[in-house]
């Protein structure tokens, strides 16, 4: 190894994509920048994940390909991975790592950041209670989004996720103030999806105040390790510097993670469950815990982290972590999508933690939360009924359980599904809730009590 | 080499928070050392000749091989004071909000604080006078540390002697010398502060078998499945079924004199809900905030995952010292598996040998030491104090089959299990009346039984008509309901009807969020009654829907919201409307 200025080093040990193995180096920190050059001198950024006497490991952001042992040079930049932020960042598209792909220039003013963040002191947050309104029934109905909160939806393979999101995107920015921005990163995201969401966001006349990262489906998949981070990044810098409420879109989680666990198993780590470190969940709760409102600070910051469930399977360990980590979710259901109902989403599986505070009496309306229970409460019950349906024939059925039956179809076909464009308001919402509820006998709903539904239940009584 | 020499060492590889740093051949295992120009507090794991493997509790980007390794002299060890009582601490015992006003909303790296307010003064109360003999865990001194908390000022584990001098009644800060002591080693003085070892228990005098039941005010765990003043309960649950609201339930409503509660490796949000609400939630008992009984360790999950190890640690010697001077303390753990986890994390990096997915062998030596600290005990200084533990587990994919969930049902004697369908249907709290189980029944029956003699076999008798509902289900799912015998729908109503009027408890409610153990007891044989007279009636040929009919069943369903002097007159008017239609049918 030849020493070739104070930081620059030519040639490396061994490497072993996505990572490299230098020794000879001196004076390198742990989780610093490196800028890794291949043969015809350009350059791709990676940090340092191990130090020792004078050897490293480094993790090539761009990938290793083209990159050989002897000709490689290596520099050393004494500080961590940065990006410079700075408003004028919205209405622009960048890659993976923070450059910009729109032809546009690089940022300049703002702030330069170091992307791994800081962690917000406990103590220093503020509760998240403000209703968003996404006009979309299952959502503000029974798993409100609350700014500040986090929460993904958990999707499968060719389920309407997309479509949803920018639904979710579009609605609620036209209720938001003008203090609204929507950071997107996308890892592994195909060209469609990240066109599809640009038009989207272009017809909602809110691409202004949009800033894309997109690490493609065909960049190194290394290089999806830092995008949710520079997104935050970013993210952090409206949120708490310029008072602006943000809507962060992370898609898809399970690729990240897949590029986790790739690095992982170049380090022979030892696995925690299919083959995913076991510090999984460290990384994701490090993304996830961004989100947030801090006390003394206008703005805020709201994530939807959108995954694919691999094989439709909620325990997999990157639905299951992100569980234990976000504020509820949102969960879609294979059976539903192929019934034709939009949004697909399982209702029971789906929950938000923070509902509770940020609805009913002074932020929505008061029967919100004994509604919505109830609606859970009877929808669990219709499972149950069309499971013993199948068995014993709808004829047999009690005609309580045929009311649950009917119940749950309307629940199904009138309160869950809507249109992609249709944006409900929350009284439409409640009132709709309020009419598939009527379906079944006032003694039935135990959850709600005599004055809300003397105001609000509306059954024909049929004897 | 000089003296200075002597104490440093020097990084020589750095693998996240795991560090290698040579010429330590002076430290010990598990002491303290700072490392790097910011000075990050690490903690020695192991010795190889002169190199040391150490644990480094913060963010370790920038530490560079060459860097200085000092050593403390001393283990991580808490400072215990006045001051602790409605505080937020991080799992080294750093004080939050003083960060917080100090620095920014964001932690930074190698941040340092005193844990308590070294300027603020405290009224003292000396309780010995000099010549008199004071023991090690005796009190020396009483501050009043909130309106309803005596903090007793105590001679610290190992030291005994006379007293020689004291210091008058008056307001003192808390490192002001305020009593000298003669000991066989000599002479000692004493502050209000004493430290000691995160990872080593406290000692005490001795072990007692508790019969008094921690009070939740949750009817499902102090009716089904009780836990007593210093026992331990096992929380398992798949995400969103409830744990962390059950944990605050406990924080918020049960009758221990001091809760410490620990956020390890969860939302930071929880934490701040807690500092939102405690304060402004009025203690049942004593009318005062609860925040004044509450000390909160926060370590959320974006947080340095080593400092989240020691975080349990640091929390649960706060609660033994609060244990030492008398008090009934209760610590929740949220969650252990985030401990076990950070466990595994470092194990790893240390290239050790795993065992049960990736977890250290020592996993489960780790729990048993853990749980083993908890218990009624004879302290020290004579008095009787008590420290509960009530731990929740996040199992992988809701798998309680897994090393920790498993690990952890060995050391505890109570199993609140919590189920992802009844979370689904939102039945709160989630947890199952098939699945769980509390090996303190005995124990605190007789508790019970002083308020309602009937009390063991009533819960005996619902128990039974639970279990029996779950095996009908099984047939119902089949066949349906009608088939069945008017009997068997009568368990199924019952049951019914227990559930949303009993096992149900929406901890949002302002009325039912907790039930005192009179109404509890009311309410259970309210229960016990209508399902008695019920069957009798029906045995006597009436049909279940005359039972189902009757306007009673639905106000048993709503009885929870009354009060409990309210309840005897909805008893007394349920055994007269049973005696009715019993009449109809003789
Ligand atoms: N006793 C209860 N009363 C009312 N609502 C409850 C109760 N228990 C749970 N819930 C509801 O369930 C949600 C999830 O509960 P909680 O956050 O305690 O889950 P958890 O088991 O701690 O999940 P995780 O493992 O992901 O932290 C709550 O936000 C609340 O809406
Ligand atoms: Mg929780």
């Amino acid at each position: 190894m030849i020493r070739d200025n104070p930081v620059q080093y030519v040639g490396v040990d061994r490497i072993d994509e996505p990572l490299i193995y230098l020794s000879g180096v001196r004076d390198v920190g742990y989780d610093e920048t490196v800028q890794v050059a291949d043969q015809q001198g350009s350059y791709r950024p990676g940090t340092v994940l191990e130090v020792g006497r004078n050897r490293a490991v480094v993790q090539v952001l761009g990938g290793t390909t083209g990159l050989s042992t002897s000709q490689t040079r290596v520099r050393f930049e004494g500080a961590p991975f940065s990006v410079r932020v700075t408003e004028d960042m919205l209405g622009r598209a960048f890659d993976g790592l923070g450059r910009p792909i729109d032809g546009g220039p690089s940022p300049i003013g703002g702030e330069e950041r170091a992307v791994s963040g800081v962690p917000i002191n406990p103590a220093a947050r503020a509760y998240p209670t403000d209703f968003i309104h996404t006009g979309v029934s299952i959502i503000d109905g029974s798993n409100s989004l609350i700014r500040g909160q986090k929460l993904p939806i958990f999707s499968g393979n060719g389920l309407p996720h997309q479509q949803l999101t920018a639904q979710i995107v579009r609605q609620a920015t036209i209720a938001e103030a003008e203090s609204f921005a929507v950071v997107l990163a996308g890892m592994g995201i195909k060209n469609d999806e990240a066109d599809y969401f640009r038009h989207s966001f272009e017809d909602a006349g809110a691409l202004g105040k949009v800033a894309l990262f997109l690490s493609p489906a065909d960049a190194p998949s290394v290089e999806r390790i830092l995008t949710p981070q520079v997104a935050l990044t970013l993210a952090e810098y409206l949120a708490f510097e310029r008072d602006m409420h943000v809507l962060v879109l992370l898609t898809d989680m399970t690729n990240y993670c897949d590029a986790l666990r790739e690095i992982s198993s170049a380090r022979d780590e030892i696995p925690a469950r299919k083959g995913y470190p076991g510090h999984l969940y460290s990384d994701l709760a490090a993304i996830y815990e961004r989100a947030g409102r801090i006390k003394g600070a206008e703005g805020s910051i709201t994530q939807i982290p959108i995954l694919t469930m691999p094989s439709d399977d909620i325990s997999h360990p990157v639905p299951d972590l992100t569980g234990y980590i976000t504020e509820g979710q949102i969960v879609s259901e294979r059976g539903l999508f192929l019934k034709g109902i939009y949004p697909p989403i399982d209702a029971l599986g789906s929950l938000s933690r923070l509902m509770k505070d940020g609805v009913g009496k002074g932020f929505t309306r008061d029967d919100h939360i004994a509604v919505s229970n109830q609606l859970y409460a009877a929808y669990s019950r219709v499972e149950d009924v069309r499971g013993l349906a199948s068995v014993i024939g709808e004829d047999e059925l009690s005609p309580a359980d045929r009311q649950f039956l009917e119940f749950g179809d309307a629940f199904e076909r009138q309160y869950l599904a809507q249109g992609e464009n249709e944006n409900r308001t929350i009284e439409q919402t409640l009132d709709t809730a309020w009419k598939v509820i009527s379906i079944l006998p006032r003694s039935e709903l135990v959850r709600l009590n005599d004055q809300m539904l003397d105001q609000h239940y509306s059954r024909q009584e049929q004897d | 080499m000089n003296e200075i020499d002597r104490q440093e060492g020097a990084v020589i590889r750095v693998n996240g928070p795991i560090i290698h740093a040579e010429g330590m051949g002076h430290v010990g295992a598990f002491e303290v050392v700072k490392v790097g120009a910011d000075g990050l507090i690490g903690e020695v794991l192991k010795l190889a000749g002169d190199v040391a493997t150490i644990q480094v509790y913060e963010y370790t980007g920038g530490l560079k091989p060459g860097d200085v390794v000092k050593a403390t002299g001393s283990a991580l060890a808490v400072t215990l004071a006045p001051g602790l009582l409605g505080n937020i601490f991080d799992g080294l015992q750093r004080p939050l909000r003083v960060l917080a006003e100090r620095d920014d909303a964001f932690l930074q790296v190698g941040a340092q604080a005193e844990p308590l307010d070294p300027d603020r003064l405290w009224r003292f109360e000396p309780t010995v006078k000099p010549g008199e003999e004071l023991h090690e865990g005796q009190p020396f001194a009483v501050v009043k540390e909130s309106p309803i908390i005596d903090h007793r000022l105590m001679a610290p584990p190992g030291m005994s002697g006379t007293v020689s001098e004291i210091k008058p009644a008056g307001e003192y800060t808390i490192s002001q010398t305020l009593c000298a002591l003669d000991t066989p080693q000599g002479k000692r003085q004493l502050t209000m502060v004493q430290r000691w070892p995160v990872r080593r228990p406290r000692p005490k005098a001795g072990r007692k078998t508790s019969n008094e039941v921690l009070v939740t005010g949750q009817r499902v765990i102090d009716t089904l499945f009780p836990v007593s003043k210093g026992g331990v309960a096992c929380l398992p649950g798949d995400f969103g079924t409830g744990k962390t609201v059950l944990q605050q339930q406990l924080a918020k409503w049960s009758d221990a004199d001091i809760i410490v509660y620990v956020g390890c490796g969860e939302r930071g949000n929880e934490m701040a809900d807690v500092l939102r609400t405690f304060p402004e939630l009025e203690d049942p008992r004593t009318g005062r905030a609860l925040m004044e009984r509450t000390i909160l360790v926060a370590n959320t999950s974006n947080m340095p995952v080593a400092a989240r190890e020691v975080s349990i640690y640091t929390g649960i010697t706060l609660a033994e010292y609060y244990r030492d001077m008398g008090y009934a303390v209760a610590l929740m753990a949220d969650s252990t598996s985030r401990w076990a986890e950070a466990l595994r994390e470092a194990s790893s990096r240390l290239e050790e040998m795993p065992a049960e997915q990736g977890y250290p062998a020592y996993l489960s030596a780790r729990l048993a030491q853990f749980y083993e600290r908890a218990g009624l005990v004879r302290t020290l200084g004579g008095a009787e104090g008590s420290l509960s533990v009530i731990g929740a587990v996040s199992p992988p994919g809701g798998d309680f089959s897994e090393p920790v969930t498993q690990h952890t049902m060995r050391f505890t004697r109570c199993l609140w299990a919590l189920e992802r369908s009844l979370a689904h249907a939102r039945h709160y709290p989630a947890v199952s009346w098939t699945d769980s189980y509390s090996q303190y029944l005995s124990d605190v029956a007789p508790w019970w039984e002083s308020h309602d003699p009937d009390w063991l076999s009533q819960r005996g008798e619902i128990v039974d008509l639970l279990s029996e509902e779950r095996n009908l289900q099984e047939i119902v799912k089949l066949v349906g309901p009608d088939v069945l015998p008017d009997a068997q729908r009568l368990t199924l109503l019952v049951a019914d009807l227990f559930k949303t009027g009993f096992l149900q408890q929406d901890a949002t409610d302002p009325v039912d969020t907790f039930c005192v153990p009179g109404k509890q007891v009311k309410l259970l044989r309210a229960f016990v009654m209508f399902y008695r007279r019920a069957s009798a009636i029906i045995q006597r040929g009436a049909p279940i829907s005359r039972v189902r009919e009757m306007d009673v069943t639905q106000r048993l369903r709503r009885a929870k919201m009354l009060e409990e002097k309210e309840l005897d007159n909805l008893l007394a008017e349920l055994e007269a409307r049973m005696d009715k239609l019993e009449q109809q049918y003789t």
